[in-house]
């Protein structure tokens, strides 16, 4: 590499695909296939959105109830972890375009910590809800939510007397209801005389809870998902920014690394105030 | 055409638009005052989302959290995702992505309101029949 091609990650046109005429053809290329991606990612979420919204419509007693079971400090803690990944990236581009390449190493790696932040939380918090059977379809815990308050910080201890009458109210009631395939109000109706002194009354527990949880899990895996992704994506970044190949003529893939992040980072936006802050 | 290492132009935006540049590129680093200032700006909106919850506003709280949320995307899409500097054509397909969701989901609901919402007896407790 010439002293001029180490300054600008740029040795001539070695950098152009044969099949573009000029550099800024071919970013502008790359840049356009981009943005169609992040269209296509939008409508994928739009999907999982919709079925948030028409849910919501029709209960919004589930969601009301729901949203208390969530944490909303370490998703605001998330928020502000991702948001500052944002920054940083943006940064990093900032860099990658004025060749200042310590500093682009140095902010991309923030930027990928930032991501292994963001999951360490969200590992927190799924660990909590699967601990105390907060989870999708026949997986949630009805019983467990009943006898433990739904478990707001203490470790959930499986209560001897409600788990047998979980399933001793299964059982019994299984014939009347198994018509309406509406056995976990069976156990709901059963156990309400035990669990009534502590933890949620059986009554104030909506019906189909554990739908919100199933949306839950969908929607922050799918971003989760996505966060995989992106810090695979900056991991990719970050090591060929130590091997320096970007500089002021050089800087595409770092562009659009940056903007995958920051639609990351948008999904969460609103995947935040929608799931955590219902009011 | 602009050689390697050459100093770049204090007043180019950057603008696609502005003039032709030989085919070579041209960066426009956004200034560091205007990221800082950004995130700064997304953090505020974050607090103001939380605290919002705090106060019962009735229908409004869901409106107010859209609302600070379409905000909060709109400054990350415009500097940190450089929109605003960018070919218009960008921000076109954004936006058509959003648009699109928003009728997706708007008729969907639309759809959904038309159907009786409690054929099972309480499938739908909180909704006025």
């Amino acid at each position: 590499m010439s002293k001029a091609a180490r300054e600008t990650g740029y040795e001539g046109r070695s950098h152009v695909a044969h099949y573009f005429d000029t550099a800024l053809q071919q970013y502008e290329t790359h840049k356009l296939g981009l943005w169609l991606f992040l269209v296509t990612e939008i409508l994928m979420f739009g999907g999982l959105f919709c079925t948030y919204a028409i849910y919501r419509a029709r209960h919004p007693e589930i969601f009301m109830y729901a949203h208390t079971l969530l944490d909303k400090n370490l998703g605001a803690t998330n928020t502000i972890v991702l948001l500052f990944s944002s920054f940083t990236m943006a940064w990093s581009v900032r860099a990658a375009m004025l060749g200042q390449r310590k500093l682009l190493v140095g902010l991309l790696a923030v930027t990928l910590l930032c991501g292994f932040g963001f999951l360490g939380i969200k590992a927190i918090e799924y660990n909590h809800k699967w601990q105390h059977g907060l989870l999708w379809g026949e997986r949630f815990d009805y019983a467990a939510l009943q006898d433990h308050g739904g478990g707001h910080g203490e470790e959930l201890i499986v209560d001897e007397h409600g788990d047998e009458a979980a399933h001793h109210g299964t059982e019994e009631h299984a014939e009347e209801h198994a018509a309406e395939g509406d056995e976990v109000m069976a156990e709901l109706d059963h156990d309400a005389e035990i669990a009534l002194a502590h933890g949620h009354a059986p009554e104030d527990i909506p019906r189909n809870l554990h739908i919100f949880f199933g949306i839950y899990f969908v929607m922050t895996g799918l971003h989760g998902v996505h966060v995989i992704a992106g810090m695979i994506l900056i991991g990719w970044l970050l090591r060929r920014a130590i091997r320096g190949d970007f500089g002021t003529r050089n800087y595409t893939a770092v562009d659009l690394g940056g903007l995958y992040w920051h639609l990351v980072d948008l999904i969460w936006i609103f995947l935040f105030p929608l799931l955590y802050l219902i009011h | 055409m602009q050689e390697p290492g050459q100093i770049l132009d204090p007043n180019d935006t950057g603008s696609v638009l502005d003039e032709p540049h030989g085919g070579d590129l041209h960066p426009h680093p956004v200034p560091l005052w205007m990221l800082g200032g950004v995130f700064l700006a997304l953090i505020g909106l974050t607090v103001l989302t939380v605290a919002v919850t705090y106060v019962d506003l009735g229908k409004f709280n869901l409106w107010i959290a859209l609302i600070v949320a379409t905000l909060k995307a709109g400054l990350v899409a415009e500097v940190f995702m450089h929109l605003m500097w960018d070919r218009p054509f960008y921000r076109v397909a954004f936006l058509s992505a959003a648009v699109f969701v928003m009728l997706f989901i708007g008729i969907a609901l639309m759809d959904t309101g038309a159907y009786a919402p409690d054929v099972i007896q309480g499938y739908a407790p909180a909704i006025e029949q």
